[in-house]
């Protein structure tokens, strides 16, 4: 793994166009000042209470995403690039979705071995043969993006079930425009305040057709003991809609109701952010309480639009996502726009084989892990980690895939020592309705704190930054 | 709105109102108590700081041997008394957690800048400047909660939990205090003990704050049957029981106005107002004031647990 990119200074030579004014303000700010902004802005997050929960973590009921006063920058030419190749991955997804769970032709082409989706741990059986309202089954993805050179983009990873971060991406533009007013205001940089309206109008759009009435949506949370609530009551909030939980609801002849002061309120969209398995205890886990009775059945006579979908678990598969080059080609008949990274399959046995032999190098994910729980990061890696690994790896191939480290591009963060370069990823928010996709420009830029870390997830000492889309 | 959102918010009203009380309450005590014995200074007066607050029972059992150090402790920090401010202003906001959509996000900041300053309390009391820091912090937090509500919520269902809530709550309180010390008021034709009683009464003057009302509103030296007056009728003390259950009345009218819907909580408040209008404290006494109060709190109980009922709490 040679030199990162890094965004402020190419290859490290002269500072990049959409980074002039942050390194000029950079040189100019004194490390005090630095630190001043840097003390203020986790207060605003304090006080506010944006916090999330570490699961197994006792001590950190409450815990800050640490944000970092540095911006992310992106010129509109590299935004209108990746935007492109985002709507076309997202209109993949759905036409894979729909086809897996409908006709399988896909199957049928020999695209992708039919095995690995109808024996996969993700493959929803309820989901066959159900017909989201206008055919979305993703309405929101979060599409992780990392970079490697000025034109080298990759999608890491995609997200269809439950995407988080969004509030991130909100709040850090708050916080920045509150504390760095000098510095955001010599730039011309997209606003993302329109978000919760275009989610709302994309939730609306996709209400059941025989729906007359004005729809009623409303965000289903898991409660306020798991680690994104902030989230779900931040997005209800700017929504202007209820926040609901497994206990406020009742399915009563197919139709889904909210428990309200004035007794029962129907409810035609639900924007749930509750895993599929505990969703409907008819349908899937029994034993689950946070979910409600019936919510499926109540999708499937037509009364209701649950976003994301059922079973979009299938498409956000690590498994299936080195297949995703081939899907995006099969369903939009164009070569990708945004490439994946390269992925060896440890079910093929010769990939296996290179996989085992090189594992000093590469990054190895489970296919259905997340949060970046379960994972071996090669070169960071002890020899005594490697081995106990490969033990893993040789009992059950097929969980596994695995993919070169590469060199994440990095931004300039703001440490105790001063500024120096962090890696960085990038997740924007795709919302697609019935009258297409749209993408709010910038996302969430995470950034991995500790020096040399690739590791960005906020369960593991990741940060964040505010990402900004300059118009020329 | 959700009907858990409504409890949510109630519960809210009712635990900042509680940890206010309290506060008021200990303040006013430590007065009392500190006061020579000749004047009725004791440090049995937290046997009835303790009785009012509701935590006689929980406080025997955790100290068999009353103190004044461990009343404090007890009624401030200590996180096994469910009542006490510590663990009134982590239910509150808790409960306010749990519907933040619910909230603005100044009164949400309000109640959670509250939390976040108690938790350099710890929960042991070490010192008595610790302690007035701390009564002061409680109030504070209190009127900052209320301020916010009042200058950023809509008047719509969740602002008339809120302040149901706190109706309640402080019609309990001030009832409960006033079943503590009601040997101490008596009719104005019963002979006064002498001036050891003064200090009790201004004691339960304050602890409602309204020791600066009760002379604006009767010009009058303190007399036991006027602060019974003050306390029980008197309703421009906010804190009178005619006081807290005519707002509750009208809180429950405003909830009622959009749907319409009237229950048997508004057939119980406005009885329970009704009972406290068209008479005064002369009566009372005649009716036996320790009888009138101990009824007012099982009704008061009541309209609680039929708030719950008809709003599906």
């Amino acid at each position: 793994m040679g030199a990162a990119f890094d965004e402020m200074t190419g290859a490290g030579g002269a500072v990049r166009a959409p980074y002039a004014l942050v390194e000029r303000w950079l040189a100019d700010a004194s490390p005090d000042f630095l630190q001043t902004r840097r003390a203020q802005a986790e207060l605003f997050f304090r006080r506010i209470g944006i916090t999330f929960a570490v699961y197994g973590d006792a001590d950190a009921d409450e815990r800050l995403i640490p944000f970092d006063i540095v911006p992310r920058v992106l010129a509109r030419g590299e935004w209108t690039r990746l935007e492109r190749g985002l709507v076309q991955r997202v209109a993949a997804l759905n036409a894979f979705l729909a086809d897996v769970y409908g006709a399988r032709e896909i199957l049928r082409a020999g695209i992708v071995p039919e095995d690995l989706i109808l024996r996969n741990p993700q493959f929803c059986l309820p989901a066959i043969g159900l017909k989201p309202a206008h055919g979305v089954y993703v309405h929101i993805a979060g599409i992780d993006i990392v970079r490697t050179g000025p034109d080298q983009f990759y999608v890491l990873e995609d997200n269809a079930r439950t995407p988080s971060g969004v509030s991130y991406m909100l709040e850090n533009r708050e916080v920045m425009l509150r504390l760095m007013p000098e510095l955001i205001d010599r730039h011309r940089v997209a606003p993302v305040e329109t978000y919760p309206e275009t989610l709302l109008d994309t939730l609306r759009s996709v209400a059941p057709p025989r729906c007359r009435h004005d729809p009623t949506v409303a965000v289903l949370t898991p409660g306020h003991h798991n680690s994104a609530y902030y989230e779900h009551s931040f997005l209800a909030d700017k929504l202007g809609v209820e926040l609901v939980e497994g206990s406020d609801l009742a399915v009563r002849d197919d139709v889904l109701y909210m428990r309200t002061t004035e007794g029962p309120r129907r409810i035609d969209v639900l924007y749930r952010r509750v895993d599929d398995a505990f969703l409907d205890p008819l349908v899937f886990r029994a034993d689950s309480v946070l979910g409600v009775a019936g919510l499926v059945a109540a999708h499937e006579a037509g009364n209701l639009t649950i976003a994301n979908a059922v079973g979009t678990g299938i498409a956000d598969d690590k498994a299936i996502y080195s297949y995703m080059p081939e899907i995006v080609r099969f369903y939009t008949g164009e070569a990708p726009l945004i490439d994946n990274v390269p992925t060896w399959r440890c079910r093929e046995p010769q990939s296996l084989a290179y996989v085992l032999e090189h594992l000093p190098e590469l990054v190895v994910k489970e296919v259905d892990g997340s949060g970046g729980y379960g994972m071996l990061v090669g070169p960071h890696a002890t020899r005594a980690e490697i081995d106990a690994f490969a033990a893993k790896l040789r009992a059950d191939p097929a969980r596994f895939i695995a993919q070169p480290t590469l060199a994440l591009s990095t931004c300039p963060t703001l440490a105790d020592s001063g500024i120096v370069p962090r890696h960085v990823d990038l997740r924007p928010f795709v919302l697609t309705g019935a009258n297409g996709t749209r993408i709010v420009p910038g996302g969430l830029t995470r950034v991995a704190l500790k020096e040399a870390s690739l590791v960005v997830n906020s369960s593991q000492g990741g940060g964040t930054k505010d990402t900004w889309v300059l118009d020329d | 709105m959700l009907s858990r959102t409504a409890a949510a918010l109630y519960w809210t009203g009712r635990y900042i109102e509680r940890a206010d009380f309290t506060a008021r309450l200990v303040e006013a005590t430590i007065r009392l108590a500190a006061l020579p014995s000749s004047y009725g200074g004791d440090v049995a007066a937290w046997t009835g700081a303790l009785a009012a607050a509701g935590a006689a029972d929980g406080y025997a059992l955790a100290h068999p041997q009353l103190g004044e150090e461990s009343a404090c402790q007890y009624l401030s920090l200590a996180p096994l008394n469910p009542s006490s401010m510590r663990s009134c202003i982590e239910q509150a906001r808790t409960n306010a957690r749990a519907v933040r959509t619910a909230l603005t996000a100044e009164a949400w900041e309000a109640i959670n800048s509250a939390w976040l300053d108690l938790q350099r309390y710890g929960t042991e009391l070490d010192s008595r400047l610790m302690l007035n820091r701390l009564l002061e912090a409680v109030k504070a937090a209190a009127l900052a909660f209320d301020g916010a509500i009042h200058r950023t919520m809509l008047r719509e269902d969740g602002y008339w939990f809120l302040r149901l809530g706190a109706a309640i709550e402080r019609a309990d309180n001030t009832a409960r205090l006033l079943d503590v010390k009601y040997h101490l008021l008596l009719p104005r034709d019963e002979p006064v003990g002498g001036s050891l009683d003064y200090f009790q009464w201004t004691t339960i003057l304050r602890t409602v704050s309204a020791l600066t009302a009760y002379r604006h509103v009767y010009r009058d030296a303190v007399k036991p049957w006027l602060v019974a007056d003050l306390l029980i009728l008197n309703k421009q003390m906010p804190r009178s029981l005619a006081a807290c259950t005519g707002s509750a009345v009208r809180y429950l009218d405003e909830l009622a106005r959009e749907s319409g819907r009237r229950g048997p909580a508004h057939r119980q408040a406005s009885a329970l107002a009704a009972g406290l209008t068209g008479t005064d404290i002369a009566a009372i006494f005649q009716a036996g004031l320790h009888e009138q109060i101990e009824r007012y709190l099982a009704d008061n109980n009541r309209l609680g647990e039929l708030i719950a009922e008809q709003f599906l709490f």
